[in-house]
Parts: structure tokens; C-alpha cells; sequence
């Protein structure tokens, strides 16, 4: 239980998405303009990180990984070349189905979700939670609270940094940097702040 | 659309209309990669080739494909380009491979790849597109490489690994900032080459959402 409770917490804070590795930049600087709507994109992420991280990594060990094929008589056959297409395949086909569920079952939550859901497809960090899960060689109950916290990391970052811009918009910048160029430079800081959490030994 | 010289899309890109600075597109996988300029040029060069040859291929078969499910297409190409990258990586320098670690993967969800294909090559002839991702790319590069000769050379001292100013702790005169090498200055530089981007091309400037109003002073409140 510890274990897996410092790994959250290290997905979340220390190796933080967005912050400490860069990724899922583009929704993270295009959809942070409001609270509301980041939080939105921030649970969506949430959502389908927390599926598609333990999927993959069940693809992974049964049917790409070096000898994972020997249920089925083919203990030779390594396929792990065909990582990059599968992750990417089961990914777009999650976010769809899930689309669709929400659609038919929960469509306050599809009405609230809706746009968000396909841009998800082509977010880093859900292709990145995959590939970090395959290179650190997690295994199925790992990925689960990986994919929890890789996802909550991002979401919070977002969280975060909408609010800034929120209250950004009032004050008086340079016309240069209006705007995109301020926009790194606040991330810049809220990075400076998540650098503080390296130092934590878990 | 047809009217596309070889020479501007080759050229726009790099500075006119930069995916990074004006587009933001594909900071995304990028920029933990700019700590040195070794993995910054490897990256660099392989973010061109896909983006060019992706181009070319959906270019190609952009009459074939049906509307409806080219989003599917486009990422199967696109992935298929990123295996054959990957592969050759992992063959001839493995090393480096081991550093860019997943970041050579995450060109496929790389939006520079991806919007290309999406806004030019779905309705331009091969050969124009071919070069239009090989300028998108270049325009990648160009940031990157500069993040990555800035980051090496302040940060370390050193470019490619060859030591150019000469550190204190050796018995030389430059103290290197190790800030340089870690995540936050990466943010801090291209918001400083944006600044300095749209303060020579004045026409990308953004408008700000409020604009102040001046200071009024009551002379009757003292």
C-alpha cells in the first residue's frame, strides 16, 4: 500500500506532466484561458488516463512484450516493435467508445465533456503515461495508480495555471509578451515552484 | 490553394509564421529534450523527416482517403514513419535512443505532424507538401536548436559535449548557471524568443483582453 502511495505521489508532484516533463503543452497553454473549462479538460484527462494507462499495459504484457505471446504457442515472437501503433490505436479507441457511452448513458456529463473528449486522442500525456509505463516496466496495479496520478498531475497543473491567467488578464504587460509570451513565463514560474517537491525522497 | 512556391513554404515557416512561437504547436514532446544540443538536433532532424515524408504519403493518397475516417489514416502513417525512426535510433545510436527515452514515441501525438497533414496536405499536390513539412520541421528546428545551443552552452559550458567556455570548478573562469539545465528555463527562454520574435514582426503581436485605463489623479483627495 505504501508503495503504491508514494508512486502517486510522485506522478503527481515530483515527475508532474506538465510541468516537469513538458507534455500535453498545446491543450495546456490553448484551453487554460478559464477555470471552468480547464477543470473540465483537466477531469476528462483524468478519466481516460486512468483507462487507457492499465490497458495498454495489459496489451503490453500479453501480446507485444518479448515472450508474452507463449499463451498461444508462440513463446519467440517479439513484437514490441508495434508499441508506438498499438498504444495509439487502443488509446483513439477508448476516447471513442467512452464518447459513446457517455453519449447514451451520461449525457450531462457527454454535454459537459463533449469537445474535450476527441482533442484528448492527441494529448501527449495520455500517449506519454503509455510510454512511461512500458519504459519503467510498471506492472497492472502500478499502471492503475500511475495512470491516476500522471492524469491528476496534468489536471491540477491546468487548474493552476487558469486561475494565473484569470487573474493575469488585469494587468498591465509589455505588447511583446502579451498574451503567448506570458503565458511561458508564468509556467515558468508555477515550474519553479513544482522543483521545490524534488527534493522529496520517497 | 495551388499557388504555393517552393521557396515560401520552405521559408515561411522558419520565421514568418514558426509553429512554436506563433502557431503553438508541438511544444508538447519537445522541450525536455533541449537540455543539450545533441538530442535537440537528433530530435529535430527526426520531427523533419516525419513531418515531411507524413506530408508526402497523405499527400499522395489525399484523392483515396474518405473523409470520414482520415484522422485514423493520417495517425496510422504517421505512426508507421515514427516506428521506422524509432527503430533506426534504437540500430545505429542507441545511447542517444536511451535519452530521448519516450520522446521519439511521442512524435506521433506531436501537433506540428498532425496539423500539417490536416491543413495542407489534405488539399496540396505531393511534392508542395513534401516541402511544406520539411519547412514546418525546419521551423521546429530552428527553435529547438537555439533553445538547445543556449541551454548547453550557459548551462554546462559545454556544446556537444565539447567543453567551449571553460568551467570555474576546473580551473577556468566561467560559472555555469545550473538553472539553465533544468525544466523552468526552458519556459522562461521561449517566452523571452517569443518577446523578441514579436517585437521584430510586429504583426504578430496579440491584443491584450483588457486594455488599462490611465491613471487619474483627483488633485482634491491630497
Amino acid at each position: 500500500m505504501e508503495h503504491y502511495l508514494s508512486l502517486f505521489v510522485r506522478s503527481v508532484f515530483i515527475e508532474n506532466m506538465a510541468l516537469s516533463f513538458f507534455l500535453g503543452m498545446c491543450s495546456f497553454i490553448a484551453i487554460s484561458k478559464k477555470v471552468e473549462t480547464a477543470i473540465g479538460l483537466g477531469i476528462a484527462v483524468v478519466v481516460v488516463q486512468l483507462i487507457t494507462v492499465p490497458a495498454n499495459n495489459l496489451a503490453y504484457t500479453y501480446l507485444l512484450r518479448e515472450g508474452a505471446l507463449a499463451w498461444a504457442g508462440l513463446p519467440d515472437v517479439d513484437l514490441s516493435f508495434l508499441g508506438l501503433l498499438t498504444y495509439i490505436g487502443v488509446i483513439a479507441a477508448i476516447v471513442q467508445i467512452l464518447e459513446m457511452l457517455l453519449d447514451k448513458y451520461v449525457p450531462s456529463l457527454y454535454n459537459a465533456l463533449g469537445i474535450f473528449l476527441p482533442l484528448i486522442t492527441v494529448n501527449c500525456v495520455i500517449m506519454a503515461g503509455s510510454l512511461f509505463m512500458v519504459e519503467r516496466d510498471y506492472n497492472f496495479g502500478e499502471s492503475v495508480v500511475y495512470g491516476l496520478g500522471s492524469g491528476f498531475s496534468w489536471a491540477l497543473a491546468i487548474a493552476l495555471l487558469a486561475g494565473i491567467r484569470e487573474k493575469l488578464k488585469y494587468s498591465d504587460v509589455p505588447e511583446g509578451l502579451q498574451g503567448l509570451g506570458i503565458t511561458f513565463i508564468t509556467i515558468g514560474l508555477m515550474s519553479l515552484g513544482f522543483m521545490s517537491f524534488s527534493g522529496i525522497q520517497l | 490553394m495551388s499557388k504555393h512556391t517552393a521557396k515560401e513554404v520552405l521559408l515561411n515557416p522558419v520565421f514568418a509564421n514558426n509553429p512554436i512561437g506563433l502557431q503553438i504547436l508541438g511544444i508538447c514532446s519537445a522541450l525536455a529534450v533541449t537540455s543539450n544540443l545533441k538530442t535537440a538536433l537528433v530530435m529535430s532532424i527526426a520531427l523533419t523527416l516525419v513531418t515531411g515524408f507524413s506530408n508526402l504519403f497523405i499527400a499522395a493518397i489525399r484523392a483515396q482517403i474518405p473523409g470520414s475516417i482520415r484522422m485514423i489514416v493520417q495517425m496510422v502513417i504517421i505512426a508507421s514513419l515514427v516506428i521506422v525512426v524509432d527503430q533506426v535510433l534504437r540500430a545505429f545510436a542507441y545511447s542517444l535512443a536511451k535519452q530521448l527515452s519516450v520522446f521519439v514515441g511521442l512524435i506521433i501525438t506531436n501537433c506540428i505532424v498532425m496539423g500539417r497533414a490536416e491543413a495542407f496536405a489534405m488539399q496540396n499536390p505531393p511534392w508542395i507538401s513534401f516541402l511544406d513539412g520539411i519547412g514546418n520541421g525546419l521551423g521546429y528546428s530552428a527553435m529547438l536548436i537555439t533553445l538547445g545551443v543556449f541551454r548547453e552552452l550557459f548551462g554546462a559550458g559545454k556544446l556537444m559535449g565539447i567543453e567551449i567556455l571553460p568551467l570555474a570548478k576546473d580551473g577556468g573562469w566561467y560559472v555555469p548557471n545550473g538553472m539553465l539545465l533544468l525544466p523552468p528555463s526552458a519556459f522562461f527562454l521561449i517566452g523571452l524568443i517569443i518577446w523578441a520574435l514579436r517585437t521584430w514582426r510586429v504583426e504578430q503581436k496579440e491584443k491584450p483582453a483588457f486594455r488599462m485605463a490611465n491613471q487619474v489623479v483627483d488633485k482634491e483627495a491630497y
